[in-house]
Formats: C-alpha cells, structure tokens, sequence
C-alpha cells in the first residue's frame, strides 16, 4: 500500500517536507507505520513522545489504516 | 453554547468573553496565555505557532463539550492563534461562563491544562542563537 504521512511542527524538519510517501506491505497498522518511520528516520525516536491522527483522531499502534485515510504525523504538541 | 477559533488574527480577549456573557452567569473566568520574554533564562525574540487546523478545531471543541458536561458551564469560547507572535502578544485565550464562582475557575483550569497536551499546535521559540520546538524533545 501507498502512503503518504503529513508533518508538522519538528516532524516537517525531520521529513524537510510537509509529507512522505512510502509502500509498506498489506495494510499496515500504526505501529507498523511508526516503526518503519523510525527505522527510515532515527531521529523520530528522540522525540518526547510520537503519536498519529487518522482522518482528525488520535489512534493507537494497533489501528489499521486504510488507503485514503488522512495520516497526520502528531510529535509533542506545545500550544497555548 | 461554543465556541472555537483557530485564527492568524490577532486574539482579542473582550471578543471571547462576550461570546459567554448570559444574565445567568454567576461568574466568567478567562485565562489569556501570553508571549514570555525568556526561557530559562534565555531571551525570546518571538513565537512562531503551527497548527493542523481541523483537528485543532476538533480537539478543542472536545474540551468544551467535557467542560460543558463536568462543571456545567453554561458557555465555553476557546481561541488560538497561529501564525508569529511578539514578546506580550496572545497565542490563547478561554472563556467560561458559569452558575458559581468554583466551577469557573476549575473548569477553565482544566481547558488550559487539556489544551497543552491533546490540541495538535506547535510553538517554536525564536532566540538570539538559534531556535528550537517547544518540548519535543525530553
């Protein structure tokens, strides 16, 4: 399956772009998606935490994604 | 009622309070989050806030809806900006209406506090040498 991740915040400058593209295997769940990005990009794991939003909600490392879904790269959040 | 706003406008705090005003109200507290000229001690220059805007929006007006269940706040306004703020400008402000005193303060606490660690807005600090993104890194 294709995939493209959307970045923001530091994610943006780890990617040094708003989106990656990939293929990964079957239909991959976010664990398997987090993974893979670490493994393209290290420093992904020397964030604070790393998390992900499907189509605006935050999901877990067991959630399957689907072709179209909105995949949002979320890194430590610092609004306010 | 709700009200959210993710804008590159500059806030003005006496807009979301009159988006609470109701003559049942007993008290409105707001919190208004303001550009501090250092980090430990180092001196800040500006701010710069990016926000993924729908789900921001979404976040927030999660919050709202709890702060309406919980402390049964007659109406909640939530603003943020993105876009570059100066040194005393405002990145946030929150508004909430309710029958007494004590629901005000905690729920409007309680907003603030959610909106640090759910509403997907990043804040990069601007410094003399360089620049950096607020608690990414541990």
């Amino acid at each position: 399956m294709n995939l493209t991740l959307i970045a923001y915040g530091i994610a943006k400058d780890i990617l040094k772009g708003s989106e990656s593209t990939f293929s990964i295997k079957g239909q991959p769940t976010i664990g398997d998606i987090k993974a893979k990005l670490i493994a393209d990009h290290p420093a992904f794991a020397e964030l604070q935490s790393l998390k992900f939003a499907v189509n605006q909600d935050y999901q877990s490392d067991d959630f399957k994604v689907s072709e179209n879904d909105e995949i949002v790269i979320i890194p430590p959040v610092s609004g306010g | 009622m709700i009200e959210i706003l993710v804008t590159t406008d500059k806030l003005i705090p006496q807009s979301s309070l009159d988006a609470v005003a109701d003559p049942s109200a007993g008290g409105t507290t707001q919190f208004i989050g303001t550009v501090r000229n250092q980090t430990k001690g180092k001196k800040v220059l500006k701010l710069e806030f990016e926000a993924y805007v729908p789900m921001a929006e979404k976040e927030m007006q999660k919050i709202a809806e709890e702060v309406e269940k919980r402390w049964n706040a007659l109406h909640v306004s939530m603003h943020h900006h993105v876009g570059t703020l100066e040194v005393g400008e405002i990145p946030v402000v929150i508004s909430v209406a309710t029958s007494h005193r004590k629901a005000a303060f905690e729920a409007c606490q309680y907003a603030i506090d959610t909106l640090k660690e759910t509403v997907p807005i990043w804040k990069k600090e601007y410094f003399e040498d360089g620049e950096v993104w607020v608690a990414a890194h541990p």
